[in-house]
């Protein structure tokens, strides 16, 4: 095995050489990710925080379905967005097929059910503690949801990463409505499915170890700010 | 389930006057839980700004009672009324609940509730901790307080509410005495400033330090409800001549 056939050399060279094509797939895997992670959150946290607080028929299915779409493989996230978004679709019209946009769309569909699911668990425990204590204080369910959901920050820290970590790994969803096209929407893992395919290997796993220390890198930093507030707060 | 608590208005002027407590009145009122009757039907009125102590063994029903005197609980057959409006009210709970926040963020917590303006919010806070002896603990996590300081804090907190009424479940049963003695003289405290206390407690020599009146419970029934004076010298039942003597009552 010579030096160009490693890939931690590869990996490193691709890092030092900071190549420009290589850069904007980076920037756009986080950009995607990261937008499709602050979306479902937006949206996920007060539905898993009303989920935990209210009771209303047809709740438990709600929550079964939440927990069986955590398991949502992601080629039919991406099938049932490439069949909305296509031409002949209902949002055809739009014209999202094949962009950046269209990506974070399919990913929030991914990420939304894990984040919605585990908020909702996380915010009950919380309530259970919390709850006479907050209606002696007067507060009405809807006024408990930003208490519950500020004090639960910690584990929603991680819950929201546990989001971004199936946004960033996720392959099949991107790829689908993305199209995995060269400088629009290349991504690190379409990036890497198709230098597998082209026997590139060297260059496929140099990418997946630049993928794995953003994301661990990500996580350190998560970590560190939530380690920081808890001993500051407890 | 959901009683709307009555919140409390922020005059300076300090904490309400005796003749605002109004009576609240158990007229029939029991409590079942999966259909088992935690609370036979059940009439009483408690009126004026006294102490009133409720004791009794564990699970007679004392915590019941007063979660339904404070509107967390709601009957299920009878009522439980106010006359009139529903006043201030605070409750102490057995294991201080307080948020992941610092000692003074849960009070201004409290005043943001009660939405008192923003700007008055701090002050207030720290009046109440100095008045508890928790000032130089603002910054702390509340979380990481001592059992006696997490309780003196609940209290501060209650005290910024200037509830009419304060409840209190059990408040000193995890403490040392020294804690207990800070949390019975915050407890006269109160109410000295005109709020009417409603305590639970099994320990009698608690109760005779500070009840003015009794409520003896027993197997989800008030048994007597007399002075202080009167329950301790001559109790009526026989459960409670055999609790006030330290016999085990079933």
């Amino acid at each position: 095995m010579s030096a160009g056939d490693n890939p931690f050399y590869t990996a490193l060279a691709l890092i030092l050489g900071m190549d420009d094509g290589l850069l904007a797939i980076v920037a756009l895997s986080l950009q995607v990710s990261l937008m499709a992670v602050l979306i479902a959150s937006a949206l996920a946290l007060p539905l898993g925080a009303a989920l935990a607080l209210w009771r209303f028929p047809g709740r438990n299915a709600l929550i079964v379905m939440l927990n069986a779409l955590m398991g949502l493989p992601p080629v039919v996230a991406g099938l049932c967005v490439y069949l909305l978004l296509s031409r002949a679709g209902p949002l055809g019209q739009w014209g999202l097929l094949f962009t950046p946009t269209a990506m974070v769309i399919a990913q929030v569909i991914l990420v939304f059910p894990i984040i919605a699911a585990l908020t909702r668990q996380q915010v009950e425990a919380l309530h259970s503690e919390y709850a006479e204590q907050l209606r002696s204080l007067g507060l009405s369910q809807l006024r408990m949801m930003p208490t519950l959901l500020w004090d639960a920050r910690f584990g929603l820290l991680t819950v929201i990463l546990a989001g971004f970590g199936r946004a960033s790994a996720e392959v099949g969803a991107v790829m689908i409505v993305g199209g995995n096209i060269d400088g629009v929407t290349r991504v690190m893992t379409t990036s890497i499915v198709l230098e597998t395919s082209k026997g590139n290997l060297p260059l496929a796993l140099g990418l997946g170890i630049i993928l794995l220390t953003l994301v661990t890198l990500i996580n350190a930093l998560a970590h560190l700010v939530s380690e920081a507030a808890k001993r500051r707060l407890g | 389930m959901n009683v709307p608590l009555k919140t409390p208005s922020h005059s300076p002027a300090g904490h309400s006057t005796s003749s605002s407590v109004p009576a609240l009145h158990f007229q029939q009122a029991s409590f079942a839980h999966r259909g088992h009757r935690l609370l036979s039907p059940t009439s009483l009125t408690l009126s004026g700004c006294q102490r009133t102590l409720i004791m009794g063994p564990n699970g007679a029903g004392k915590s019941l009672l007063m979660r339904l005197a404070h509107g967390l609980l709601s009957p299920s057959s009878g009522h439980v009324t106010w006359e009139g409006a529903a006043p201030v009210q605070a409750m102490v709970f057995q294991r201080p609940v307080l948020l992941r926040r610092s000692v003074i963020d849960n009070l201004t917590y409290a005043l943001a509730v009660q939405r008192v303006p923003r700007r008055e919010r701090k002050a207030l806070a720290l009046q109440a901790l100095e008045k508890f002896g928790l000032a130089t603990l603002a910054k702390r996590p509340a979380r990481v307080l001592s059992g006696g300081e997490q309780q003196r804090l609940t209290l501060a907190r209650a005290w910024l509410l200037k509830p009419a009424v304060l409840f209190l479940d059990e408040p000193t049963s995890a403490l040392d005495p020294a804690a207990i003695k800070a949390v019975e003289d915050a407890v006269n405290e109160f109410h000295h400033n005109s709020t009417r206390i409603v305590m639970t407690t099994h320990d009698l020599h608690q109760a005779k330090r500070l009840a003015d009146d009794v409520l003896f419970m027993y197997s989800g029934q008030v048994l007597e409800h007399t002075s202080a004076e009167q329950f301790f010298d001559t109790p009526a039942s026989a459960q409670a001549r055999a609790f006030i003597r330290g016999e085990l009552v079933w």
